[in-house]
């Protein structure tokens, strides 16, 4: 499961730009701080490489290794 | 154990006081991540890690790191890294340091602890621009670049800090840019791994000040940028200076062994002591 920390995201897009498999998506969905918050939309393409957590400048991104049930 | 929903290095931050106050897409943030990543490849302890930095956007990072740490005047975090390495060699020292900070005003410190050689860890964030004060032009801003000090581009060459500090004696240095994490964690790693002085040059976006003024508003596409004007050192190596410009050279400048500066310091205290006391002190209190 891919989380992205409301709180902690700034909008940068660096996630939604770089990840290589095009998970994320810029929405709408707006944040307490007027931040457009990326959505994992396509979660089913993600390969789990790890890279969009590297990157983002400001750690609100968490990729669960395992498989959800 | 990570915690459910959280970042896998959030269990390195002083949590209550994030958000950073880098602004959005600041390579800061990359820089840290990296960080964390090279030190669990180098299997370093944390808790025997000591971060050390200057003044800058870039030195405000390891007061987000829950470890000892030491924030330190403009230019001398090296400085203070040296004292804390010499008093205490067992720790691990890293220094956190931008252009301005490690090669304008602590231009001399970073030339001469890599010339002694003494085992610390510098990660040089190197924005091309003072980012804290406001956009100023620094010694590594490329040339033609604005910035407020120069509002028709910078006339004057830029250092490549990389080259200096391998001139300068520094055993390990690299350099790789924000769009290369995965290379940039693999050099800090190697930077840990390294029993000497060791340089990794991070060139990293500062969309605010840099990006702003060079015609690159967002963070995206100072990102681009960087992974399209980067070549590698090998093949760049090849290349006429001409063919260079406006290139950024990316890949290890140095990796070479040499004794390590707290080495022959302790083996020379060993060899001089006769009464079980460090010589300085002997001198100092003793009479003698
Ligand atoms: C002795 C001294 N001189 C000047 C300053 C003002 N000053 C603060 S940060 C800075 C430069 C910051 O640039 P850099 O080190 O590249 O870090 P960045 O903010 O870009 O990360 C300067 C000149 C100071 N704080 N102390
Ligand atoms: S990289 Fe991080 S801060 Fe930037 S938009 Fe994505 S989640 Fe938000
Ligand atoms: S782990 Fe890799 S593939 Fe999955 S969302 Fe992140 S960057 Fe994309
Ligand atoms: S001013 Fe530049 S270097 Fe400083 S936090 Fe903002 S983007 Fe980063």
């Amino acid at each position: 499961m891919i989380t992205v920390n409301e709180n902690l995201c700034k909008g940068c897009n660096l996630c939604t730009e770089f990840c290589p498999r095009q998970v994320y998506e810029q929405t709408d969905k707006l944040n307490k701080k007027g931040v457009h918050v990326p959505v994992p939309v396509n979660e089913e393409k993600c390969k789990k490489c790890g890279l969009c957590a590297l990157m983002c400048p400001d750690q609100a991104i968490k990729v669960d290794e395992k498989d959800e049930e | 154990m990570d915690k459910a929903g959280e970042s896998p290095f959030m269990k390195y931050l002083r949590k209550d006081r994030l958000p950073t106050i880098f602004c959005a897409g600041c390579g800061n943030g990359i820089a840290m991540n990296t960080f964390f990543k090279g030190m669990e490849m180098a299997e370093i302890d944390f808790e025997n890690l000591i971060l050390v930095s200057g003044i800058g956007c870039s030195s405000r990072i390891p007061g987000y790191v829950e470890c000892d740490s030491l924030h330190t005047t403009h230019g001398r975090p090296i400085s203070f890294a040296t004292g804390i390495k010499l008093a205490n060699p067992q720790h691990d020292v890293a220094v956190f340091s931008g252009d301005g900070d490690a090669a304008a005003i602590g231009g001399n410190h970073l030339i001469h602890a890599a010339r002694r050689n003494i085992n610390i860890t510098v990660i040089c964030i190197n924005n091309s621009i003072y980012g804290m004060t406001g956009g100023q032009i620094s010694p590594t801003s490329p040339r033609g670049s604005y910035g407020t000090t120069a509002p028709y581009g910078a006339l004057e060459r830029p250092f490549s800090l990389s080259d200096l500090v391998t001139a300068a004696g520094g055993t390990y240095v690299a350099r790789w840019t924000t769009a290369h994490p995965l290379q940039l964690s693999n050099a800090i790693k190697k930077g840990f791994l390294n029993k000497g002085f060791s340089f990794i040059e991070v060139i990293s976006q500062c969309p605010t000040y840099y990006g702003r003024k060079n015609r690159m508003k967002s963070p995206i596409e100072m990102l681009k940028w960087m992974k399209e004007s980067s070549i590698l050192k090998r093949k760049a190596d090849k290349m006429e200076e001409s063919e260079l410009e406006g290139k950024i050279i990316v890949g290890e400048f140095q990796k070479k062994e040499e004794l390590e500066f707290t080495d022959k310091l302790c083996k020379l205290l060993e060899e001089q002591c006769v009464t079980g006391k460090p010589a300085a002190v002997r001198s100092a209190y003793q009479g003698d």
